[in-house]
């Protein structure tokens, strides 16, 4: 594919009414802009898990990473680790890295690695046609629970204040302005940002009206703030589950220094194998 | 008395230092010119528990210990209790008379020397190293120079206390020294690490799992050298894919397992398979199933190391026998996991990982340099998966100026890009298995299937990994002929089969049950004879091979 052309030839699959289109075009502006504004299109990559969220990879003509299902963070940090100069984002679904790759999740926040992750939350598995997610509500009938689910949802927007992240964001595909003011701001944020977006899924979860009835913004003044007590006040403000206005916005944002800076710290030494395999040859003999 | 083959035990509980002490035992052996090999027995724990270590030199090279030894070195009772037995006829325990109360030997009161020189508990290892080496008969100079260069912080204390028990000691036997110059004491753990290091490694990941555990520490330390970064994450799931990141980025990168680490990652295996990117793996094997014994030694993962990951795509596995074979395949590893963009295995075992060997390789040996990308022949976008006659594609790397590359788990077409379509999924499956070929051939290259032994025989040993330094030594008085495949996958059919023409009769040695190797002759057509297996975790011995050998050939 010719470098340059921000979105392939490839066809796309998404349904006919899928959030995923906002974000596509969103990113295909922001990361146009950040060309345009000199930063080289080579330096960019995405990394996507499977699912729906995923096929942002083939769409997007940028370098890529289409990895595993719940696995687009180790793959970015890897990345980060290799070449700090570079700008990677994650795009990854709710079943993806509030599921299956939990772990990587809280451990990016720990870490605040300098990489952006993007959660397309349809709070609904699409790809595999309609199973609850850690973000559904209590008895939502998806289809390996048609009673209900049992089990209460998670909250990642707090779970990613308390776990470490520096840059904490929620945004909504029918609120764009917004969506693209935070697409940005995460992007710029050095550490690890968060960003969660809300989406339809408009085949297995159409959640339209309810968010077009409850979302609500930050007021800018306030937030995005540094007090994490506050932030968290304000995350669990709606708990996925009751009935309660959702807060949209940048709600946290901190400085702190980015892990493959600390590691960097510890980087020292000569290329030169040879040589210092005999230096210790020497002190061994 | 002259010996030129000489064995010392030492043991005590865990945490007493016997690790340490068994390599400034390595050192002193080496120092003499002696060839070493150390065996390392401890179990799954940090503080009490036996520890033993057994250090054997000859004046020729070995890679095995024997179950007698000449000197048994006793911190404790249990010591004395466990190993009193393995003396040889002209052995002789040297204990510690503040703690053993019933032995025969020479006893050195080590609570009142450590008291009259004010030296801490951990010199008590010094102690009764200066004994061994009155005992021995190794020369004062050698014990001064071996402790200054290995406890160069603390060699005074340790240097009085073992002056002390010297003093206090006899000598029984005389070990030669040699006139070659000493070689350094690896264990495999090391010799792997330095091999990645040769081979041009950038990062090393790993999770912390026995029996590779030690070449993540031996990194972490060697970093400050050599400009590695090393990292341990959150799980060998992650290890395994930020390698793959890493790689994407251009790094060379190799990660640390065993068995169950290895089991984690084999989903992220597959996606190297598909997505073409290089990794190297070393799987140091364990006894399992599951936990099984985490601190002894077997060769049970040669199939699952296979046959990991789903769908069909090349792999290397590659199972070096002793140091100078794992400094030399850890570097060609790395080199062609980056030349075919495959995952390569290094498959070892706790015999080899944390058993101790004389080094004889040349660390400036010749390995291959990574090609410089290559540019592409003709017009057009740059294609990650570019079908080419050998099926390897050039490899870019991010970032690279004009170039998209776009790696995929799902098939894909030449650009990277997710399809579904019949005859393009077909020429993605024989473009990777023409690289897997491609592999192969240049295989040819190298010697992938060792043979030693005399030219007539016509019994056949055919073993694998650290067993065969046993089967070498334990076959080198009879008239047979060892074979040992070093490269695994893909099997170098050819040159196994080769290997054993004119033979009549095939045995098979491996540590195992199912005999996975044999197993994997067989699919190349050549059948076994007979079997010698071992599968409680303790390495094969040269004398416990040359009598189960003896039964079979
Ligand atoms: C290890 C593994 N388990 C299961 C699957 C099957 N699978 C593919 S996508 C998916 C769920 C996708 O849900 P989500 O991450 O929310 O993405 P969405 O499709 O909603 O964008 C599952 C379970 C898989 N690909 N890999
Ligand atoms: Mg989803």
């Amino acid at each position: 594919m010719a470098a340059g052309d921000l979105i392939t030839s490839a066809a796309n699959t998404w349904c006919p009414g899928c959030g995923n289109f906002a974000i596509e075009h969103a990113l295909k502006d922001i990361l146009g802009e950040m060309i345009a504004a000199g930063t080289p299109a080579e330096e960019i990559v995405l990394v996507t898990g499977i699912g729906c969220h995923g096929k942002m990879a083939d769409y997007l003509g940028v370098n890529s990473f289409y990895a595993i299902h719940g696995r687009t963070i180790p793959v970015a940090t890897g990345i980060k680790i290799a070449n700090p100069d570079l700008t990677v984002l994650c795009c990854a679904g709710d079943g993806d890295c509030y599921g299956e790759g939990l772990e990587h999740l809280l451990f990016a926040a720990k870490r605040n690695v300098d990489i952006t992750l993007l959660v397309h939350d349809n709070r609904v598995y699409g790809l595999t046609t309609g199973q609850y997610t850690p973000t559904s509500p209590l008895g939502f009938p998806g289809r390996s629970t048609p009673q209900g689910t049992p089990e209460y949802p998670l909250n990642p927007v707090e779970l990613m204040i308390a776990a470490g992240a520096t840059y904490v964001a929620r945004g909504y595909t029918r609120r764009l302005p917004q969506l693209r003011e935070l697409i940005r701001d995460a992007l710029r944020h050095r550490g690890f940002s968060f960003l969660e977006v809300f989406q339809i899924c408009a085949t297995f979860y159409n959640q339209t009206a309810y968010y077009d009835e409850h979302a609500c913004d930050l007021d800018p003044g306030e937030f995005p703030t540094a007090d994490a007590a506050r932030a968290l006040r304000v995350a669990r403000e709606w708990d996925y589950s009751r009935e309660s206005r959702i807060p949209l916005g940048a709600l946290y944002e901190t400085t702190y220094p980015t892990y493959e800076e600390r590691l960097a710290e510890h980087r020292a030494g000569t290329r030169d194998p040879v040589a210092v395999i005999q230096r210790l040859f020497a002190e061994r003999t | 008395m002259p010996v030129e083959e000489f064995s010392v035990l030492i043991g005590g509980r865990a945490g007493e230092g016997i690790n340490k002490a068994s390599a400034v035992l390595n050192h002193l052996m080496a120092k003499l010119g002696r060839y070493v090999y150390m065996y390392y027995d401890y179990p799954s724990l940090i503080r009490g528990g036996h520890n033993f270590a057994i250090v054997r030199s000859a004046d020729q090279p070995i890679r095995t210990h024997r179950d007698r030894v000449d000197v048994v070195l006793a911190l404790n009772q249990e010591t004395v209790r466990l190993h009193a037995g393995r003396l040889s006829a002209s052995g002789v325990v040297v204990y510690d008379s503040s703690s053993v109360k019933e032995a025969d030997g020479i006893a050195i009161p080590l609570d009142q020397i450590l008291k009259e020189e004010k030296a801490p508990a951990i010199t008590r290892n010094s102690g009764l190293i200066g004994a061994f080496c009155r005992v021995a008969g190794v020369p004062w100079a050698v014990v001064d120079e071996v402790f200054r260069e290995e406890i160069p912080a603390h060699a005074e204390v340790n240097l009085r206390v073992a002056r002390r028990a010297y003093d206090a000691a006899e000598e029984r036997f005389q070990v030669e020294a040699t006139d070659r110059p000493p070689l350094p004491v690896l264990t495999g753990n090391e010799a792997i690490a330095l091999g990645l290091v040769r081979g041009g490694l950038e990062t090393y990941i790993a999770y912390p799992m026995t029996p590779t555990s030690n070449v993540l520490h031996f990194l972490a330390e060697f970093a400050e050298r050599s400009a590695l970064t090393v990292v341990h994450p959150e799980s060998e799931i992650a290890v395994i894919l930020m390698a793959l990141g890493a790689a994407y980025a251009g790094k060379r990168t190799a990660v640390g397992t065993s068995g169950g680490g290895f089991c984690l990652m084999t989903e992220t295996l597959s996606l190297a398979g598909m997505a073409e990117l290089p990794a190297v793996i070393v799987l140091g094997q364990r006894p399992g199933p599951s936990t099984g014994l985490p601190t002894y030694s077997c060769q049970t993962e040669l199939l699952f190391a296979r046959h990991a990951g789903q769908g069909e795509f090349p792999r290397l596995i590659v199972a070096p026998a002793d140091v100078d074979e794992a400094y030399l395949w850890s570097a060609r590893a790395l080199d062609l996991a980056w030349r075919f963009q495959v995952p390569a295995i290094l498959l070892v075992d706790k015999t080899l990982c944390e058993g101790g060997y004389s080094a004889s390789f040349d660390p400036a040996v010749e390995v291959v340099e990574p090609p410089a990308p290559t540019e592409e022949p003709g017009e057009g976008p740059y294609l990650r998966y570019r079908l080419t006659p050998d099926g390897v594609s050039p490899m870019r790397t991010v970032p690279s100026p004009g170039a998209v590359i776009k790696v995929n788990s799902y098939e894909h077409d030449e650009a990277g890009i997710t399809i579904e379509d019949a005859a393009l999924s077909t020429a993605m499956q024989e473009k990777r298995r023409r690289k897997g070929e491609a592999l192969a051939r240049a295989l040819e290259e190298y010697a992938t299937v060792a043979v030693y032994g005399p030219p007539e025989a016509r019994v056949g040993v055919v073993s694998w990994g650290s067993t065969v330094g046993a089967v070498r030594e334990a076959a080198a008085g009879m008239p047979v002929r060892v074979v040992q495949p070093v490269v695994l996958e893909p099997f170098p059919a050819e040159a196994f089969r080769a290997a054993v023409a004119g033979l009549d009769r095939l045995v098979v040695v491996e540590q195992n049950w199912t005999g996975q190797l044999e197993q994997l002759m067989r699919l190349h057509g050549v059948g076994a004879d007979a079997r010698v297996q071992r599968y409680d975790g303790r390495p094969f011995t040269v004398d416990d091979l040359v009598a189960r050998l003896a039964e079979v050939v």
